[in-house]
């Protein structure tokens, strides 16, 4: 068993075509050729011992670096070198010598494990060149992809920069234009205002003296009626017979009372009895049963006051079972308050507007209404104008703030969405936005994560994008979905996974991610080593 | 996998029989034994016995069994119909051995047990039995009077028989039920119980059973799994008794007495006089009260009782009840722990011998999605350099959960999967639940369901629940002719796209019944003539049974099979390995996996683990560490994980953690010699691989409740860093006179010490005991079959003396030829007078293996002048060696002998 193990290698190389025979022990690279001489005692690369040559590869590990048993499986932490010719070199551990499984496609690891290897390396290098080949030419089509989508986005990006340039340019001149007008309409609205109020005041005046010679016709038709003799007097005997004037309301108005209400005389003529008017004009009920309506100064909240008591109270508790409805939609249609019906009762808005319509503002105030309207409306105009602008202006500078990559060659990708339909669902990956999840037959979209930031690698964060913060899982974390992303000509979602629980991978390529092509021959090693 | 129910109706379940049985006190016993009945052959005596109360009589029977056994058999004398004997669970008709009546007078017969000077005392009135040892009384039973046997009795629908004696113990539940009792004819509960919606018809009526034993002298009783408490049983006087029922538990609690998943209604006692077992042999719900009169005593008050002299002895009362069958009872008088363990084997059988494989790193998800995940994950081993030889597909891998076959979109080529793990020498085990779904496009359901397979309800129509599937139904396993279908359902050409490097779990086999009573089968169901409430504890046995059955069957009895079970009864062990069910990832439970494994190793199942990293929530970083470094010591090895947790494999915890797991799974691979000799022994020999020390060092108090450290065969005892953020553990030595070595460091400590060990997280303190042989693979490689021809290291660690000793086997790893063609190699390894050599343990056997021996370390040695090697044809050679003079660590280098060869190295 023990003797077999320091086979030593037979390598031929081709240099300049001219076949050489390289002698090493098995398993040691080239590049450490010179450290295992045949003729001298072998020492441990790690330099912690010497010894004699023939215990390299003897089946028994004596360096602790695991040094000279390049070619066993005895040491735990060895590396044995297969040279592959024909495809690539590597090293495996050394525990993979002779288990039986055939790791290096020369089949040199497997020389004493009874396992049938068969010499693959030709093959996979053959597979690898068209492989890396195809990859070549993806790779470089891509690569020219990607130089056009630096170039557009590089245009783009100018035109954007320089749109937000003009933009910003052109809101200072609409900043201005804002506040010119700004100033024209306070200008024109200055002598609207005192105009309009001066047409005002002269219609309070007009009012005012109506009301007052309405009044005194009022109270000397009243003193006619009242004077039922004729006397040219209003007596207390012909002021009782008006009984709704008692003033303790205790149903008759007494004589004592009547006099009272004269302010203490028997009788009292016309111009005295202006006196007496105001104090019984309010409950005085005319002698014709007149179909004059009551005075105007009626308090409007007798009126109103029972209406509001009935649907004031359910407007609160409305609102709040709308606002329980809203949260509970958004689980399950459940509606607990839908029988506490909308109040249908709308208070009619009782106008007591019985006075004459105030009459059309003069030509002179129509003229400074209409100026100043014009200068609102102006106004008005300009400062929504200013508006859009700043949100066209935000929006761009949000897309400016995206880091597009080094080049913007991601750019393209901003508000562009991807799908994939699986055998169940249908995936969407909006770059730079979110990703989501759609039942294939019926059913809501599910978010997979929003926007996140770049995840790659240090040397690449360009190669993943990450995902976060999507609808929460039962019992378990928000949804997350990273996307990986790989050279290809087209930009194309190739496929998604979930390989744990609500946290998603999707495979995504594009042209942007696609590196210069490497101007070199993509099969060097055989030429090294054959 | 688990379903969640509401424990509110255990509670309730147990309150019937509980109360009617529990509620019997200790007392004078109302059963008399009739002296006159005495039948007596060579190897039987039978006699009667009457309750006075009821007239209603009982047969007893008596056996001698070989080994220091002794049988106890209570049945009704004249049952109205025959109650259940539990079948299959016994090798063999047990071994009897004569008895004879050596003395006899009105009250009582004194029966000699054979051997020593044991006896059989039996009283007639009030009867009870006594097992003496000399003047010794080593067990008695029915000393409190608590023996109860509800006879079978005809449905009374008008008159109500006043029940006496000890059937009249019932109480109104209702009180402590939500649910109702039917009150029928006799008392509540006994004809018909319903709890929520489920009602259980109770066709015949109570039927319990229960039977006390004492046992003088007795602090300390172990066994009765599955329960997740501590090692020691405790006492339940206050609380509710030790439940044995098996059922599916929703994230179980830890120190309760609890029923779970499997039971193995198996009760060890030990003292450091003598260690004894209690085999009561029934399938039943069955629930065990222990009292114990030193419990809850404190240390000062056993000081005090001993300084007065005033304490009565201490004595440990169990008392065990079950809802139907009969009394069917093994006592096993030991004397020693390994007597025990074999008197037990030679009952049950040992553990089966599980191929090399079997032993290595299981990798387990529920779910590995799909056969690229599959690939991932395999290729993920190699690349961090990580052994493994299994990789597990739970439920979500069949199509809808139809066992027997393949999600076809995520499992197109199921052998393509299989062909790309065995390149690489590695295995995949599918998991086979007993649930059948309901369809009849479902060809295992169509033949069960036209064979008659299926278990009934009990108006006769199939038995039908909720499960994975949806409406599914349970194949009656208790039916030899379905067992025999099952096997043969796993032949290659039944079982489509499987391979023989494939291997199966079964999981769900209490049997779970998401929609039934306490989330199992009602009591009702019938399996043929008997209720489910009779077989209910062995269902999962026999599951285990025919699934390995045909494991064995496909190979025409080539290949040892692979079955892991989460359901599982006395006996359970011939069939493969059990793990602790649905466990969290909290330190609570990294704790208990370790007195959890030892109660099941000590009733015979050594095949044991628990989920590592904990199947429910996310472990933390360190957890998962130390979850490997712990399981990397337990028999059953496999990391298992929700569906809703993170992904953990070995590689997403970071290099550093990555590091630590992988030299936790690496030290697991080279010691699989040690462990596979452990699992050849506990095959042959009944004794347990995983040992609380007690075992090893039965004379020693101080062993008797550890239950954070244990043994590994006998040779290797392992405490495991199981507290979060630890800087140190105090491990306990034991043996006065012994040395232990430490594995990493070969630093030598006295034993019988508490040692505090100084642990950082790459520590898992491990001891080698001073005297012992220990053959390692110290080449670690991608898988355990890898290995199968590399070279062994020895490491001999000396005992005080000077010596040591060990074993070596070997064989072909995967086959039954060791068994059938005696190819083997089992070799005793013994060093003495400075001389090491390797003798043939079997000469007998035979087999070739390439194995040879690589290194030889000695601990505890001293710097010879030369190591000669003397082979088996007589050549001398000399060997090199190294002295570390400060660690006294002797190395000879490369003896180069065949490991299977005679040969001896002597030092000079």
């Amino acid at each position: 068993m023990t003797c077999l193990h320091l086979l030593l290698t037979l390598v031929f190389a081709v240099s300049l075509g001219t076949p050489v025979e390289i002698q090493r022990p098995r398993g040691v690279p080239l590049t450490k050729k010179q450290f295992y001489e045949e003729s001298k005692p072998f020492t441990c690369l790690d330099g912690s011992r010497t010894i004699p040559f023939d215990r390299v590869n003897d089946d028994y590990c004596d360096c602790k670096d695991g040094s000279d048993e390049p070619g066993t499986a005895a040491c735990p932490n060895g590396s044995f070198h297969c040279t592959n010719a024909g495809y690539r070199p590597m090293f495996i551990p050394s525990s993979r010598i002779n288990d039986g499984i055939c790791d290096c496609c020369d089949t040199t690891d497997e020389y004493n494990s009874g396992a049938k290897c068969e010499n693959t390396c030709k093959e996979l290098g053959r597979k690898e060149r068209e492989v890396l080949q195809k990859m070549a030419e993806i790779t470089k089509e891509g690569f020219l992809l990607k130089q056009q989508l630096i170039e557009e986005a590089k245009k783009g990006q100018q035109e954007k920069q320089s749109k937000v340039t003009d933009m910003q340019e052109n809101k200072k001149q609409l900043d201005e234009k804002v506040e010119a007008l700004r100033t024209v309409k306070e200008t024109a609205e200055q002598p609207e205002k005192e105009a309009k109020e001066r047409h005002l005041k002269a219609w309070e005046e007009q009012k005012a003296a109506i009301r007052l010679e309405k009044d005194k016709a009022k109270m000397a038709e009243t003193f006619l009626e009242l004077d039922d003799n004729a006397d040219g007097f209003v007596s207390v005997s012909e002021l009782q017979s008006h009984a709704e004037l008692d003033p303790d309301a205790d149903g008759t108005l007494t004589e004592i009372e009547a006099q009272g209400l004269m302010g203490g005389a028997e009788q009292v003529d016309t111009s005295t009895f202006e006196s007496v008017w105001p104090k019984i004009k309010d409950k005085y009920h005319s002698e014709s049963q007149a179909e004059e309506p009551a005075p105007v100064e009626t308090p409007p909240d007798e009126v109103k006051e029972p209406v509001v008591d009935n649907d004031s109270e359910p407007y609160p508790e409305d609102d709040i079972s709308e606002e329980e409805d809203e949260d509970d939609e958004d689980e399950d249609d459940y509606h607990e308050d839908d029988d506490k019906a909308q109040p249908t009762i709308k208070t009619p808005e009782k106008t007591h507007e019985d006075e004459e319509a105030m009459p059309p503002y003069d030509a002179d105030t129509q003229a400074l209404i209409d100026a100043a309207q014009k200068a609102r409306d102006d106004f008005e105009e300009a400062e929504k104008a200013l508006r859009e602008m700043d949100d066209q202006i935000r929006n761009i500078e949000k897309e400016l703030s995206f880091d597009f990559g080094p080049d913007a060659e991601f750019t393209y990708l901003y508000s562009q969405c991807y799908e994939l339909t699986t055998s169940e669902y249908i995936y969407r990956l909006c770059p730079f936005n979110r990703v989501s999840q759609k039942p294939k037959y019926g059913g809501s979209e599910t978010n997979l994560g929003t926007w996140g930031s770049w995840s790659g690698p240090e040397n690449n964060k360009y190669l993943l994008m990450k995902y976060e913060q999507g609808t929460g899982c039962w019992q378990g974390p928000n949804r997350s979905t990273t996307v990986k992303l790989t050279c290809g000509k087209e930009t194309v979602v190739t496929s998604t996974s979930e390989p744990s629980r609500c946290e998603y991978l999707m495979e995504f390529t594009t042209p942007a991610v696609c590196q210069e092509p490497a101007n070199i021959d993509p099969s060097p090693h055989d030429h090294v080593e054959l | 996998n688990f379903f969640f129910f509401d424990r509110l109706i255990t509670i309730c379940i147990i309150i019937v029989l509980l109360m009617r049985q529990r509620e019997l006190k200790p007392g004078q016993s109302p059963y008399r034994a009739l002296l006159d009945t005495l039948e007596l052959s060579n190897s039987r005596l039978s006699l009667q016995l009457i309750n006075d109360n009821n007239k209603v009589r009982l047969l007893l029977e008596l056996y001698r069994l070989q080994g220091n056994m002794t049988r106890v058999k209570i049945n009704e004398l004249k049952p109205l119909k025959p109650r259940y004997e539990v079948p299959d669970v016994l090798l063999s008709h047990p071994i009897t051995e004569a008895l004879s009546v050596v003395a006899q007078d009105e009250n009582s017969l004194v029966v000699s047990l054979g051997g020593k000077d044991q006896r059989l005392i039996l009283s007639a009135q009030p009867f009870r039995l006594d097992i003496v040892e000399g003047s010794q009384v080593l067990m008695s039973l029915n000393s409190r009077g608590l023996l109860a046997f509800e006879h079978l009795r005809t449905r009374k629908d008008t008159e109500s028989e006043q029940a006496t004696g000890q059937e009249n113990v019932e109480q109104q539940t209702d009180e402590v039920c939500d649910g109702q009792i039917k009150e029928d004819d006799d008392k509540p509960g006994m004809w018909e119980e319903t709890f929520k919606s489920h009602t259980d018809s109770k066709p015949n009526g109570p039927t319990s059973i229960s039977l006390d034993f004492s046992l003088p002298g007795v602090e300390h009783v172990y066994g009765i799994p599955e329960h997740a408490d501590t090692l020691k049983l405790k006492n339940t006087d206050g609380s509710d008794p030790y439940r044995l029922y098996n059922l599916d538990v929703f994230q179980y609690e830890l120190h309760n007495p609890m029923a779970l998943y499997g039971a193995v209604p198996v009760l060890i006692s030990h003292s450091t006089d003598r260690t004894m077992g209690i085999f009561w042999l029934n399938a039943a719900e069955t629930w065990v009260d222990i009292s114990s009169n030193t419990a809850g005593k404190t240390m000062f008050g056993k000081i005090l009782d001993f300084v007065q002299v005033s304490s009565e002895a201490p004595q440990t009362d169990v008392r065990w009840m079950s809802e139907s069958g009969i009394i069917d009872v093994f006592i096993m008088l030991g004397p020693k722990p390994a007597d025990v363990f074999t008197q037990y084997a030679s009952l049950t059988g040992t553990q089966s011998f599980p191929p090399l494989s079997a032993l290595a790193y299981h990798q387990c998800r529920w779910n590995y999605n799909d056969q690229e995940d599959v690939k991932t994950v395999d290729q993920g081993f190699d690349e961090h350099d990580i052994p493994y030889d299994f990789i597990w597909l739970d439920i979500e891998h069949a199509d809808g959960k139809r066992y027997f076959t393949w999600d076809p979109s995520k499992f197109p080529q199921p052998k393509e999967m299989l062909q790309g793990l065995m390149d690489k020498r590695r295995k995949l085990v599918a998991i086979v639940d007993p649930h059948i779904k309901v369809d009849s496009g479902y060809k295992i359901h169509n033949e069960i369901r036209s064979k008659n397979f299926y278990v009934k309800n009990k108006d006769g129509g199939d038995y039908e629940g909720w499960c994975w599937p949806g409406n599914a139904g349970y194949p009656d396993f208790t039916n030899p002719e379905m067992r025999t279908w099952w096997a043969s359902q796993f032949a290659y050409d039944q079982y489509e796209g499987s391979m023989e490097n494939q291997y199966i779990w079964n999981d769900m086999n209490e049997p779970s019944v998401f929609n039934g009573p306490e989330v199992t089968m009602h009591k009702d169901a019938l399996h043929g003539v008997w209720e489910h409430r009779d077989v209910h504890n062995l269902y999962g046995l026999y599951v285990q049974k025919a699934t390995a059955d045909g494991l064995i069957q496909r190979s025409e009895g080539v290949q040892r099979p692979f079955v892991l079970t989460r359901a599982f009864f006395a006996g359970s062990q011939r069939y493969g390995a059990v793990w602790t069910g649905d466990n969290a990832a909290e330190w609570g439970h990294l704790k208990i996996s370790i007195p959890m494994c030892l109660s099941l190793g000590l009733v015979g199942i050594s095949f044991c683990g628990a989920d590592v990293g904990g199947f429910f929530k996310h472990p933390s970083a360190e957890l998962l560490v130390r979850w490997y470094q712990a399981g990397a010591y337990q028999p059953f090895f496999r990391a298992h994980a929700h569906i809703d947790t993170p992904r953990r494999e070995p590689w997403l915890f970071g290099p550093e953690n990555t590091a630590l797991i992988r030299e936790a799974i690496r030290q697991r691979y080279a010691l699989l010699p040690y462990w596979y000799q452990l699992f050849y022994n506990a095959h042959r020999t009944g004794q347990p691989v995983m040992r609380p020390l007690w075992v090893e060092y039965p004379d020693d108090f101080a062993t008797f409740s550890i239950e954070d450290e244990y043994l590994i065969g006998k040779d290797l005892l392992v405490h495991p860093v199981t507290d979060e953020g630890a800087t140190g553990v105090t491990a306990y030595l034991p043996g006065k006179g012994e040395v232990w070595y430490d594995v990493h460091t070969f630093q030598k400590h006295d034993g019988d010490q508490s040692l505090y060990i100084p642990v950082t997280m790459s520590s898992i303190p491990v001891f080698q005991r001073g005297g012992s042989i220990i053959c390692r693979k110290d080449r670690v490689r991608r898988s355990s079959s890898c290995m199968e021809n590399d070279p062994y290291t020895l490491y001999v660690a000396l005992g005080s003396q000077g010596s040591a000793e060990g074993e070596l086997y070997i064989d072909d790893f995967h086959t039954f030829s060791f068994e059938e063609a005696k190819q083997f190699v089992h070799r005793r390894l013994s060093f003495s007078a400075n001389t090491l050599s390797s003798r043939n343990l079997a000469p007998d056997s035979q087999f070739s293996t390439a194995s040879w021996i690589e290194k030889i370390v000695i601990f505890g040695g001293s710097q010879p002048s030369s190591a000669t090697l003397k082979s088996a044809d007589g050549t001398e050679s000399a060997l090199e060696f190294e002295f570390d003079s400060t660690l006294a660590v002797l190395t000879l280098r490369k003896p180069g002998v065949n490991a299977a060869a005679d040969w001896t190295i002597v030092l000079r």
